[in-house]
């Protein structure tokens, strides 16, 4: 560790530079944590150290990690091994100082579908000091048979293609499904038997009930030239929009994007697998490649933190390099 | 000067004809040995099929090949016409057109994929 010190402000031995150097590149996760209804995000770094942020996490009501696009099966040169790389970020979560109380799964779990790449992914998360993993699926995890193989593995006790609630200390957690029967042309697409099943889990719910909804594809209109986003979210949102407090966990664009409209805030997270491209950046939204020591420079990802009802937000961008 | 006129009339009209047998042949960069890209081809680049649109006659069995990263489905807009499992690179898929119409068609996966083949 010593020969990559440059800068030994603190006097403690490290610097960033020299830490991040040692750092094999990883798949980063996000670190939720609930505070009284108000939800912060920080990034995931090795040895669990949050910087000057990890007093902020102390005192949560409880915390969780979000991970997203493993696409365990792809092996082309933006990442050769995406296993290997899943496998730091849950070693990541086991180095935390106190384990998540659960992981969220924002799908793309596999590549091609393949039975082996589920059971590889399953084998690694397995490993995670959670008690429980919750999944939503992403596209490449419904590809044949309309995503039965998916509902057989994750899908218990979910409704229709695989959605499902559930609360965990007060606050409500859904999960939706946006990946299949898509149209031409269109975008993600949540569907009216969802959309019905969503209005129906909402409505006895107190409007100070914080409400963490997670799904594949972004809820909002990231970039529609690139099918990032949904053509229905609209009307899901507004089941949702008495609430005081919402947050929209998505995954899909292997890149960290946030937007709040009123109450809401959208969060994106970036994958254990490949990152891609800034919108409009490349010809496509494809597998971006950068050379192998740049890897974590694109891993950038933010705290936010959001408060219920008409309190301020504040978003603070933390790149990992 | 008066032989020159009829020469200039023969390469006109050699060129012309090299040209307009060009203009119906996808323009692709070819190396020894390659396949000439057929009028019945489609390639997946980048996220899109290309070409867009291919018109071909009837019984024609059309091939899509996937030169991405990333697998994409090739599917008919209603899906049922057709419809291939997941491509990965360099899979292929071929369907065969037996009747005159315009069949429209997207990637599974990435809907916004859209091109169409008219079958005349």
């Amino acid at each position: 560790m010593a020969d990559f010190i440059r800068d030994n402000i603190n006097k403690d031995g490290i610097d960033r530079r020299g830490f991040l150097q040692c750092m094999a590149w990883a798949g980063t996760g996000v670190l939720y944590s609930l505070h009284g209804g108000i939800l912060k995000s920080l990034p995931l770094m090795a040895g669990g150290q949050y910087g000057k942020d990890a007093a902020k996490m102390k005192g949560a009501d409880f915390s969780f990690i979000q991970i997203s696009d493993s696409h365990i099966g792809f092996s082309k040169e933006a990442n050769p091994d995406v296993t290997a790389t899943l496998q730091i970020a849950v070693d990541r979560i086991n180095s935390a100082a106190a384990p998540p109380e659960f992981l969220l799964h924002t799908g793309d779990i596999s590549q091609l579908s393949k039975p082996s790449e589920f059971d590889t992914a399953e084998q690694v998360l397995k490993g995670a000091k959670a008690s429980r993993i919750f999944y939503v699926p992403g596209e490449h995890d419904v590809l044949t048979d309309d995503g039965q193989q998916y509902l057989d593995r994750f899908g218990k006790d979910t409704k229709g293609k695989g959605w499902y609630s559930f609360d965990h200390k007060g606050a409500h957690f859904i999960g939706l499904v946006n990946v299949v029967d898509l149209k031409a042309g269109g975008l993600g697409s949540l569907g009216s038997d969802q959309l019905k099943w969503l209005q129906d889990d909402v409505r006895d719910l107190k409007s100070s009930t914080p409400l963490i909804v997670f799904a594949h594809i972004p809820l909002w209109a990231v970039y529609p030239e690139w099918g990032w986003g949904t053509d229905d979210s609209e009307q899901a949102l507004g089941y949702l929009k008495r609430f005081g407090s919402v947050s929209v966990l998505n995954g899909h664009i292997h890149q960290i994007m946030q937007k709040v409209e009123g109450n809401v805030t959208f969060h994106t997270a970036l994958s254990t697998a490949f990152p891609q491209p800034a919108p409009g950046t490349a010809p496509s939204p494809g597998p971006m490649k950068v050379p192998a020591d740049q890897l974590r420079n694109v891993l950038g990802i933010s705290h936010v933190n959001y408060v219920q009802g008409s309190h301020s937000l504040a978003i603070v961008d933390s790149p990992l390099a | 000067m008066k032989r020159i006129p009829w020469i200039f009339g023969l390469v006109a009209t050699a060129l012309t004809a090299f040209v307009l047998a060009q203009g119906s042949m996808p323009s692709s960069a070819m190396a020894p040995g390659d396949k000439p890209a057929s009028a019945s081809e489609v390639k997946i680049d980048n996220f899109s099929f290309g070409p867009a649109t291919i018109t071909v006659p009837a019984g024609t069995t059309v091939t899509w090949t996937n030169n991405d990263d990333v697998p994409h489905v090739v599917t008919s807009d209603d899906t049922k016409m057709f419809k291939s499992k997941p491509l990965d690179t360099n899979d292929h898929f071929s369907f065969t057109f037996a009747k005159p119409g315009t069949y429209q068609y997207f990637c599974a996966i990435h809907p916004k994929m859209t091109a169409k083949i008219v079958v005349q």
